[in-house]
């Protein structure tokens, strides 16, 4: 018969298999897609797994956010959550630096498919 | 309780401040004479620092006055301030070299604000060497990668643009690999202090998290090391790049990434024998050797001298990888030493082809001819540099070959010993093409007189050449520092 | 000759320094004042002779001056020791310096040479190198002005800048990079590991640090790679690189690269392995049949060649194994006679490519099958190609016979039966491709050139002009005085192997 106490331990981890689809996802789309925006997209989506890994590390059973309040003696680790807005602002900044990118791209090449980039360079570069 | 130093903090924070200075000045010559300032300033902070190290041991500083493990703490010990002078050294050689490069290679009304991305650059640089702590590491290690993508995005040639985008694609997913590898490492000690992390570590060594938390760190750092066969984003990097950019990052980027590799490896694993517990040296071994001859090979066959010094970097990479690899006191002490030393060569190759752009607006194989005789000092620098690739005795390179070989016999590992000599073979073959080249051809005709190059690009490349060459010949003190800086590491002091 | 001014270290110094500083002023006199740059050439190889001499008379006394240049790597130091070797070569080098300068501004004169300032500069260059190979105190010296040699005479190959020029020089560098980085390189440092020292020391440094098979090894590292010595199979560099002008193959062949192939070679066995080590160990057998082997098939090679620089790029091939055979038999006495034949040989060669030099410059003459008949247009170089050319066979009155003799007495004493059989065969093969040459030269009637061939104006030239020929007569000159007066050469060899 089924062993309930793995299914729901198993239940239980769907933080961690959230994370792992989301980075298997994002990672996919990063090497797979040819347009560079969803590049960028899976980027992102890449970058939000490791945010929610860290969230999900930082939350203590019974815990409550760590705001010092009489009463409450169990609280949630703050760390992560301070690593997290440290990672999220550096992922902004990333994903603006990309997107700034890839509109010089367009404006340089006509477009943002890959494939059609690699083709003009290796024209290019046959010419040059 | 040790005692704060502020010269290390001052080392990040002055850059890093000077970085907005820049963007309000507006003024292009007003910024890259505060960037050039500002490198100068670094530089004597850095020689400072290496005396306090050498004399006392290590350096410390507590942000916030906060203790570690707490706070963040900023440590620097021999290897440290070894990386650090390496990256300022740099630093204060390429800015005057930069001034006229820059004013050549990019648009007017945006010089200002790349002398604000170098700062941002330099300081994230150093602050990757000096920091004690996980997390601040990868915030560095962002600062300094995203910086360098806009550098590398602001070159002529439109691919700069893609070889830009590819490197911020490639460098982020290794960021983020870090980044998931401290997470774990943080779920498994709870601490973020990297000398913590040494101490808690046997403890947990043996969880199936913690060799996950190995290889995400391993394999983030290695993209941004360039190591095999995470080194795609390299060559179209390098070869895109304005040339100053090039020559700046070609000497320090990946020599950082490879200081952390050794963080990684010898301080926060330090406690524990790795080397034992995992099969990392065959495994860096056999990725080393196969940079070395697969890229050497690759630079056999290229056109543009740009890009191929790029994969002769890789190579070069490669031998640093293999020192570590090596995990002796010589071995360390070799890839150590050939941080320093291909920071000369690399530098010096690369400001001589900036010279040589400057001059000539192109370096493929086929607008070389005869530059010999057109443009004879730029081009006798950049031969001194390929001398040192090749590894000819009163080069830096040689010293490097030396200690490298050495630790290699002292193992008895022979074959890799004949390998590591067989593949500087391959780097005589390339850098032969472009000397005969630019010797034994004659310059085609009706070729146009190239621009006089300033002297304030010969003289940094010259000076950069000529240090290369003093190092080379009285390696002693180099080498006695690599060897300190390793005792240091594998002796866990 | 002392010069009171000047302490023994310093001496040392400047005879590896001087020739550089020469070559300064050379570059600094340039193309324009052509005259004042040849003279400062002249001078400094005058002045470098000297030096070197001056230190003779203490050496041969048995005193060893040594001076320490600078610390390279911690713990070893690129050191200068003059030892009787060393001296030999060094005073070969620099005399054979002078005039080969004096050959050199005759023949790149008349043949309208370019780039002659980069020429004159890259043989200062080279001399300083071979002069720091003569008295290097350890072998990362030696590997160091060795390396330099190689850089510096690469030019000097591709001089002509042409097609072949290019090709030649990509074959010298090649074989000649290879061969010192993997092997050199390689045998450099596991001497270090196994013994903590590079130091050239009586009676070597290896005794019970390094023992059978790989003693062998190592052995077969260091003959291999010291590829200017030419043992075949790296042998190819030298044919290759007889496309330069002739004033540097008889650079390269006779004075600087070759010798200081060949004298690396009886340093590292006589200094680092030692006599009674590899006598006792067998460690060089195979050595013997190596270089016996050469000898032969290099002449057998020379046999089969029409171009006479060809000829004589095999018969040195041919000769430098002589001397690394005589090395390899391991008698004092034809260790002497190896140290004698780096003389002797020096002296023969250089005539021999002097010779072939003045052929060309005044006859536009290459093969060997168009000079019937030059011996009357030109005596005076053909009759010192004759004197070169007997010297080589081993014939008195020239200095080859004594070299043979001490090498043949080394191979009669120790009963090495292959050596005496491979120098009674040579001997006959050098006279095989030798006497034919002197012969048709004096004995046979000039052939015109067809009507259509471009050189024709130069069917009734004369003798090549005075510098030229100047100086091939004193080297014949000189072939003959060290039959008379081998005691200098004779006395620093024996000082080699008494201690």
């Amino acid at each position: 018969m089924i062993d309930w106490t793995t299914v729901s331990d198993l239940i239980g981890l769907l933080n961690d298999w959230i994370v792992i689809i989301l980075m298997m996802t994002g990672f996919y789309i990063v090497i797979a897609q040819h347009n560079l925006v969803k590049k960028v997209v899976g980027l992102n989506i890449f970058q939000v797994s490791v945010f929610v890994f860290y969230i999900t590390m930082g939350k203590i059973d019974t815990g409550s956010a760590p705001i010092l309040k009489e009463g409450i003696s169990v609280y949630s680790n703050p760390l992560p959550h301070v690593l997290i807005l440290t990672a999220i602002v550096v992922g902004v900044a990333t994903t603006a630096l990309a997107l700034a990118l890839v509109v010089r791209i367009n404006h340089s090449y006509g477009t943002i498919e890959e494939n059609e980039i690699q083709t003009i360079e290796h024209d290019e570069e046959d010419v040059a | 309780m040790p005692t704060s130093d502020p010269w290390l903090i001052l080392l990040v924070v002055v850059p890093l401040l000077a970085a907005p200075v820049c963007v309000l000045l507006r003024n292009a010559s007003a910024a890259w004479s505060v960037a050039t300032a500002v490198a100068w300033a670094v530089f004597a902070i850095a020689i400072k620092l290496l005396m306090t190290v050498l004399d006392q041991g290590q350096a410390t500083y507590r942000i916030g006055g906060w203790d570690a493990p707490w706070g963040i703490e900023y440590v620097l010990d021999p290897v440290g301030a070894f990386v650090v002078v390496v990256v300022a050294a740099i630093g204060a050689i390429t800015l005057p070299y930069a001034k006229r490069s820059v004013e050549k290679e990019i648009r007017h009304d945006r010089i200002y604000l790349f002398y604000a991305m170098l700062l941002l650059c330099l300081s994230g640089l150093l602050g990757i060497t000096v920091t004690g702590d996980a997390f601040n590491l990868f915030v560095f290690l962002e600062i300094s990668s995203l910086s360098s993508y806009v550098l590398i995005s602001l070159g002529q040639d439109r691919r700069a643009l893609t070889a830009a985008f590819r490197y911020l694609i490639m460098g982020t997913i290794g960021a983020t690999f870090y980044i998931i590898g401290v997470g774990m490492m943080y779920q498994m000690t709870g601490t973020l202090n990297i000398a913590d992390l040494r101490t808690i570590m046997p403890a947990v060594i043996d969880t199936r998290t913690v060799h996950a938390a190995l290889a995400f760190l391993t394999v983030g750092i290695s993209l941004k090391l360039a190591l095999f066969p995470l080194h795609m984003w390299l060559p179209n990097a390098y070869t895109f790049a304005p040339s100053m950019v090039t020559a700046f990052l070609a000497a320090t980027a990946t020599k950082v990434s490879a200081y952390v590799l050794l963080r990684i490896m010898f301080t926060m694993f330090g406690d524990v024998d790795l080397f034992e517990t995992f099969p990392l040296q065959p495994i860096l071994i056999t990725l080393a050797l196969a940079a070395m001859f697969l890229a050497s090979l690759s630079a056999i066959w290229q056109e543009n001298v740009k890009r191929m010094m790029a994969y002769s970097s890789v190579a070069q990479i490669g031998y640093i990888v293999l020192g570590i690899a090596l995990a002796t006191e010589s071995g360390l002490a070799g890839g150590i030493v050939h941080i320093f030393n291909h920071a000369l060569m690399k530098g010096t190759a690369f400001m001589a082809l900036g010279a040589i752009i400057f001059g000539t607006g192109a370096v493929t194989l086929k607008d070389l001819e005869g530059i010999g005789r057109r443009m004879p000092m730029a081009t006798a620098a950049f031969v001194i540099a390929g001398l040192g690739l090749i590894g000819i005795p009163l080069t830096p390179g040689f010293i490097s070959k030396w200690q490298l070989v050495m630790a290699a016999l002292e193992l008895d590992m022979w074959p890799l010993a004949a390998l590591i000599l067989l593949s500087s073979l391959l780097a005589v073959i390339y850098v032969w093409r472009v000397f005969e080249v630019a010797y034994l051809r004659p310059s085609p005709a009706g070729v146009r007189a190239p621009n006089e190059v300033p002297l304030s690009m010969l003289l940094p490349t010259w000076l950069l050449a000529l240090a290369g060459l003093y190092f080379g010949t009285h390696a002693t003190f180099t080498l006695d520092l690599a060897h300190t800086a390793a005792q240091h590491l594998m002796g866990g002091l | 000759m002392v010069f009171s001014f000047l302490s023994e270290a310093q001496i040392i110094q400047l005879a590896v320094v001087l020739p550089l500083l020469g070559g300064l002023f050379v570059l600094w006199m340039g193309e324009r004042n052509r005259n004042l740059r040849e003279t400062a050439s002249l001078i400094t190889a005058v002045a470098e002779f000297v030096l070197v001499a001056s230190l003779t008379p203490e050496v041969l006394d048995g005193a060893r001056p040594s001076v320490d240049l600078f610390e390279m790597l911690p713990g070893l130091t690129i050191t200068l020791t003059v030892e009787p070797l060393g001296q030999l070569f060094a005073l070969i080098a620099s005399g054979l310096w002078i005039v080969n300068t004096v050959y050199s501004i005759g023949y790149m004169r008349s043949n309208n040479e370019g780039n002659q300032t980069r020429f004159y500069v890259c043989f200062t260059i080279a001399i300083s190198a071979a002069v720091g190979i003569a008295y290097a105190g350890n072998v990362l010296t030696l590997f160091l002005f060795y390396e330099v040699l190689t850089v510096s005479t690469y030019p000097l190959v591709t001089h002509s800048g042409k097609p072949e020029a290019i090709r030649g020089g990509r074959v010298y560098l090649g074989i000649l990079m290879a061969t010192s980085i993997g092997f050199l390189f390689l045998a450099m440092l596991w001497t270090y590991n196994a013994t903590g020292t590079l130091d050239f020391v009586n009676g070597g440094i290896l005794t019970g640090k390094v023992q059978g098979p790989e003693l062998a090894a190592l052995m077969f590292l260091y003959m291999f790679g010291i590829g200017k010595a030419a043992l075949m199979p790296v042998h190819r560099w030298l044919p290759a690189a007889m496309v330069a002008p002739t004033p540097v193959s008889a650079l390269l062949h006779a004075v600087a690269v070759v010798k200081a192939g060949v004298f690396s070679v009886v340093k590292v066995v006589v200094y680092i392995f030692g006599l009674d080590l590899l006598t006792v160990a067998h460690g060089d057998d195979w050595l013997l049949f190596i270089a016996g082997f050469t000898i032969i098939a290099a002449s057998i090679i020379a046999l089969r060649q029409d171009n006479l620089k060809r000829r004589l790029a095999y018969s040195t091939i041919s000769q430098l194994s002589y001397v690394i055979l005589a090395t390899a038999i391991l008698a004092p006495i034809s260790v002497a006679g190896a140290a004698m034949h780096i003389a002797a040989h020096a002296f023969g060669k250089i005539t021999l490519f002097f010779a072939a030099g003045s052929i060309y410059t005044a006859a536009h003459k290459t093969e060997i099958s168009q000079m019937d008949g030059i011996g009357k247009r030109m005596p005076f170089t053909m009759v010192a190609f004759g004197i070169g050319a007997l010297s080589m066979i081993g014939i008195p009155p020239t200095a080859g016979f004594i070299s043979k003799w001490y090498i043949l007495s080394g191979a009669l004493e120790t009963g090495e039966a292959f050596a005496i059989l491979v120098i009674v065969a040579s001997t006959l093969l050098n006279a095989g491709y030798f006497l034919p040459i002197v012969y048709a030269a004096f004995f046979k009637d000039q052939t015109p050139r067809p009507q259509d061939d471009p050189y024709c104006k130069y069917d009734n030239h004369g003798e090549a002009p005075v510098a030229v020929v100047a100086a091939l007569s004193f080297t014949a000159l000189g072939t003959i005085a060290l039959f008379f007066y081998p005691d200098v050469p004779l006395a620093l060899g024996r000082a080699l192997v008494g201690g």
